[in-house]
């Protein structure tokens, strides 16, 4: 690739990134906005706004990769994490929004009204946000290194810097309008060079690759009923319990609109995760060298060049590789704002100025998953953040759905749930980490672990749920009425507010 | 007492009210989630069980790169949709009854 054209076109991503979060300095300086914001925010561009921040480096470069080598099996991917939003549409959009909640850790203190469950919640996000940055930030070096030659810690410190520059300033929490953009700037990076490799792949006389590869479960991999199905799992429950995915839904007005734009992000994501399937086919046919060479990830990246050449070949790089880098800052400082959000709330408090707090809290949210990067070993992206999803969906996956949906659950049954679900798919996280190639039933259940992780969470959260009930939120039933209930209806829905307004 | 005051005094009626607005939610919920889960969920299953459908092709194209490529995502839209008319639904009901 043409070092001269990837390079500007990633300079010119981080430089706009950066200015625009300095521009967004002063038109917005406190997380309130999204309480302006929510009443003038339609729901197409909040939708929009939610892909943005949602589509990730796993689904712009991983899924495509991981297409490419291991085949028809790796496109449960992206239907899982577009199924994920079905899932989070219908068991928990309207009465999470309803809730008020602007985090994860506010909706357990809402619900079972105990600051310990608030405390376990908040461990959890900063690890699960750890876990999902950590790919982001390795695929950041990545990029560079295909489109540049540059080693994979200049990428990988380098968007961590501008991340953690753009956090700081205040730049791209509070603007619906940056991440709605950054949608439709992933959307067009990968929609237009695939139309013109489609040509070209039309002109050579539409080879098509065969064989094993092109066939589900075809054995290539030991157990692959169980991975599919332990993948199906951890994405289809995983969404809904990503930390950077709650705060968005507060830019809704009401739990109906919150209904309507989870629908309509339905429509986004089924039209962009159409994309990854056909660079992974293209890829198939023209880059199946990148296999051996462990370097599936820069498929996408590298195929305008191998399939056009030229200057056309370079312009349509540069594009994917501007594309990818908006990938990685979009949800990197989605998530890191996230993760310094509930540090420095929970852990820092009050002990410093609000302000400084967050600062010193966006620091250690981003160098943490840096050093991890550094230091790990390199799973493929999409490996990686599939990872992420099954703490997710292990943990907060039964929080939620039992919160909103079962009366009964305590605050001691959430905790031991949490526990347990979070001990379970961590301790498989950590091995697959440390060692990403066991054989056997011990490498499939550790490299896919929810499918025995996520009932684990549920049922230890049911059981000793069951077996507490004498600590029962007292205003359950009124916190019940705040969730479900339309809000049209004037009734008492309880004193609740998140603690930023207060 | 009408419905909102009984839900607000949160009497024996009132609780039932709520309730039964959260049964029928969640019977939606589930069954749509049922039905998604049987459509989606059921086709490792068949490919495992019968591993010629593997190789079925509709319009010239493989019919798992088809269903797993293309068709799922209008199949969730179309899922979603039903989803959010009749939660609504469900809604304005209630909201009528109480009185709105």
């Amino acid at each position: 690739m043409n070092p001269t054209y990837g390079s500007v076109a990633v300079i010119v991503v981080a430089v706009a990134t950066i200015a625009i979060g300095a521009f967004g300095l002063r038109i917005s300086r406190t997380t309130s906005d999204f309480y302006v914001a929510s009443r003038s925010v339609g729901p197409m561009l909040n939708a929009s706004a939610i892909g943005g921040e949602y589509l990730s480096a796993a689904s712009y470069l991983g899924a495509a990769g991981l297409i490419l080598a291991f085949g028809a099996d790796m496109l449960w991917y992206p239907v899982g994490w577009t199924a994920g939003y079905l899932v989070l549409l219908v068991l928990i959009a309207a009465p999470l929004r309803r809730s008020g909640a602007y985090t994860i850790p506010d909706f357990a203190e809402i619900r079972l009204e105990s600051t310990q469950v608030r405390q376990s919640a908040t461990v959890l996000v900063v690890l699960i946000g750890w876990l999902y940055l950590l790919p982001q930030i390795q695929g950041a070096g990545l990029t560079l290194r295909t489109v540049t030659g540059a080693p994979l810690w200049v990428g990988e410190v380098g968007v961590a810097v501008v991340v953690l520059v753009n956090v700081v300033s205040g730049g791209m929490r509070s603007i619906t309008f940056v991440q709605a953009f950054q949608y439709w700037l992933k959307l067009t990076a990968l929609l237009v060079p695939v139309a013109f490799l489609l040509i070209a792949w039309h002109g050579d006389g539409s080879p098509t690759p065969t064989g094993e590869w092109a066939l589900p479960l075809s054995g290539a991999t030991e157990h692959d009923l169980y991975r599919t199905y332990s993948l199906i799992l951890a994405t289809f429950l995983g969404t809904m319990g990503l930390p950077h995915v709650l705060v968005r839904f507060y830019t809704n007005p009401d739990g109906r609109a919150a209904r309507r734009t989870t629908l309509l992000v339905l429509c986004l994501l089924g039209i962009f995760y159409v994309l990854p399937a056909a660079y992974g086919v293209l890829g198939r046919v023209y880059a199946s060298d990148l296999i051996g060479q462990d370097r599936t990830d820069a498929v996408v990246l590298e195929l305008p060049e191998r399939i056009l050449g030229g200057t056309s070949g370079d312009l349509l790089g540069a594009l994917l590789a501007a594309g990818a880098f908006a990938a990685f800052m979009s949800t990197s400082s989605g998530l890191t704002v996230s993760v310094a959000g509930v540090i420095s709330q929970d852990v820092i408090g009050r002990r410093l100025p609000g302000v400084v707090s967050f600062r010193i809290a966006t620091v250690v949210a981003v160098t943490v998953p840096l050093m991890l990067a550094l230091a790990a070993q390199r799973l493929p992206v999409a490996n990686s953040v599939a990872l992420a999803f099954a703490v997710a969906a292990s943990t907060f996956c039964p929080l939620l759905v039992l919160g909103i949906w079962w009366q009964r659950l305590t605050d001691a049954g959430a905790i031991a749930g949490m526990l347990a679900g979070g001990l379970a798919s961590g301790t498989a996280v950590a091995a697959t980490i440390v060692d990403s190639d066991r054989a056997g039933w011990v490498g499939a259940l550790l490299s896919q672990p929810a499918a025995w992780t996520v009932p684990i969470g549920f049922v230890v959260m049911i059981i000793v749920s069951l077996a507490t009930p004498h600590r029962m939120a007292p205003g359950v039933v009124r916190t019940m009425v705040r969730l479900h209930t339309p809000e049209q209806l004037d009734l008492d829905r309880g004193p609740w507010r998140p603690q930023r307004s207060r | 007492m009408v419905v909102t005051e009984e839900i607000d005094a949160q009497t024996a009626l009132g609780e039932v009210y709520l309730r039964s607005l959260m049964r029928s939610q969640l019977r939606l919920a589930v069954g749509i989630l049922g039905l998604v889960g049987i459509a989606l969920g059921g086709l490792p299953l068949l490919f495992a069980t019968a591993p010629e459908s593997r190789r079925w092709e509709l319009l010239g194209i493989p019919f798992p790169w088809l269903a797993l490529g293309v068709l799922v995502y209008p199949t969730l839209i179309g899922a979603g949709w039903l989803y959010v008319r009749q939660a609504e639904r469900t809604e304005s009901r209630f909201a009528e009854m109480a009185g709105e």
